[in-house]
């Protein structure tokens, strides 16, 4: 029972993490209508970008996980306006191939400027909590705080300011959107903003609950989409539940299953939604 | 004086014009029916007035403006208005949301404007947090419209606005429309109701193959006996 619960933590955290990875890919998917293969190169791409804040500006962790997930989210809108948005009128195949494009690019950059082999963020090392037989890390506690932070002022931006109601407009038909005035690509702009900043911190996240490395955002590209697919692809909340949904599923796969076979979860996880439920638990496109 | 003139519009999606030469003229606060057989151009020439269609020929000038191929972003500031025919809602936003979309351009209070389009629109107030997906078609046709008015435009473009709906609601929109257009709410609308609509329109045009083949007041149009016959299925 007790190593139930644990695993139910550790996937709680990872879920949440899969949930700011996964809601990005929602976002692009849902106003530029393609499936954003340098989503987890993004992630990887903050999380060193974090390790640099700290070791070159001397900022503690969270400062320089702030900067990282602002420089980003710059560096996704950079790539939009260089590459992705002379590709728009191509169409959604085009879109997709080149990011792979990029993440390959990324990926490189990434090995190019801090090497290929593992690195650790400078933390202080504190005990975990005890609670009965529950091991508690405060550093979980502290990435699931600001993984339930970052969705709710998320909920508030999309429903609350114009820019977000904007954004759900253009979800739901960009050729009304248009026709209704909405300036477009600054909706585009703030899709990218979103996407970028929130895949930065997932990375950093999970590297700060694991290790950095090159591969850190790719290896996990497929869970993200899993969790965008099997809550509703293009809706922002089924990224959410889907990303606690493939955490916590990966993490009990562990009692019956050797831990190499995490990743065939998500696997197992898009095929059954996709034979049940089609457009995911909470529906979308 | 006239706030709208489209003179020679030639255009269409892919190689094949569906505009052939196209004329429109609208007068503030008249209200312009066109009819006419299916493919004969009618949606096409308001989505080209509205950017929306390439013009190969062809200009467009609204209020002393020429206004040829701006895209709709530029053209609702200017006062101008459009409401597709099809998907004309943004179905998982709420009836208030989706009127304030519709004010997107705007940044000062757009609040007396809503309030106007309930007064025009009173099922809508009492649904103002429902989605707008969930909506029957008579309904979502008023939040259409109602998205459209949210900018105060001077000329409203609307697209066979009854198509598909209950004889009950088409007579509502009809008087709604009509009361938009008292307000002094110049309006360009395509419809296939051509009795109905040709009755309270100011000028009535005729659109064949792409070209203009017959323009008078409304009712003259419903009377003239070849128009009858051609496309409104006889008397």
């Amino acid at each position: 029972m007790a190593e139930l619960l644990q695993l139910l933590i550790y996937g709680i955290v990872t879920g949440g993490i899969y949930a700011l990875g996964a809601i990005g890919i929602s976002l692009i998917f849902a106003i530029l209508r393609f499936a954003h293969f340098a989503h987890g190169d993004l992630m990887t791409v903050g999380a060193y970008l974090a390790l640099s804040a700290a070791a070159i500006l001397g900022l503690p962790l969270g400062g320089a996980f702030a900067l990282a997930a602002l420089l980003t989210a710059g560096i996704a809108v950079l790539i939009d306006r260089l590459l992705y948005r002379r590709l728009r009128a191509s169409g959604a195949v085009v879109l997709l191939i080149s990011s792979f494009g990029v993440a390959l690019i990324l990926r490189s950059l990434v090995q190019l400027l801090w090497g290929p082999e593992t690195q650790v963020y400078e933390t202080a090392i504190t005990p975990p909590w005890r609670l009965g037989e529950l091991r508690i890390r405060p550093v979980h506690v502290a990435i699931l705080t600001i993984c339930l932070l970052l969705v709710s002022a998320l909920h508030l931006f999309l429903t609350r300011s114009r820019t977000g109601k904007a954004m759900r407009a253009m979800a739901d038909d960009p050729d009304l959107a248009r026709v209704s005035g909405i300036a477009t690509e600054r909706v585009v702009v703030w899709t990218w903003l979103l996407g970028g900043g929130l895949a930065a911190l997932a990375g950093m996240f999970l590297a700060l609950d694991t290790r950095l490395h090159p591969l850190l955002g790719w290896n996990v590209l497929l869970p993200l989409f899993a969790a965008a697919l099997v809550g509703g692809i293009g809706n922002v909340y089924g990224a959410i539940a889907g990303g606690l949904v493939l955490g916590v599923a990966s993490e009990l796969s562990t009692l019956v299953l050797p831990a190499v076979y995490k990743p065939a979860v998500a696997f197992a996880a898009i095929v059954v939604v996709l034979v049940v439920r089609p457009r995911g638990l909470l529906g979308g496109r | 004086m006239t706030l709208l003139v489209a003179h020679g519009l030639r255009g269409g999606y892919g190689g094949v014009d569906i505009l052939q030469g196209v004329d429109l003229r609208v007068a503030p606060g008249e209200l312009v029916v066109i009819v006419g057989p299916n493919g004969a151009g009618k949606s096409t020439a308001m989505k080209a007035i509205f950017g929306l269609v390439r013009l190969r020929a062809g200009r467009v000038v609204f209020d002393q403006r020429e206004i040829t191929g701006l895209p709709p972003e530029r053209l609702v500031p200017l006062g101008l208005a459009y409401v597709p025919q099809e998907r004309n809602v943004f179905p998982s936003l709420t009836v208030e949301e989706n009127l304030e979309m519709g004010a997107y351009v705007r940044r000062d209070d757009i609040r007396p404007d809503m309030e106007r389009v309930f007064a025009l629109f009173p099922v809508l107030a009492e649904r103002r947090r429902q989605r707008a997906g969930t909506m029957s078609g008579g309904e979502r046709q008023m939040v259409a419209i109602g998205r459209a008015l949210m900018t105060r435009p001077r000329l409203l473009l609307l697209d066979e606005p009854t198509a598909g709906l209950s004889p009950r609601f088409v007579d509502l929109l009809f008087e709604r429309i009509r009361a938009i257009n008292r307000e002094g709410v110049a309006i360009l609308m395509v419809e296939q109701n051509a009795k109905k609509a040709l009755a309270m329109a100011d000028r009535g045009v005729v659109l064949v193959g792409g070209a203009n083949r017959f323009e008078d007041a409304g009712p003259a149009v419903l009377a003239h006996p070849d128009i009858a016959e051609m496309f409104l299925g006889g008397a």
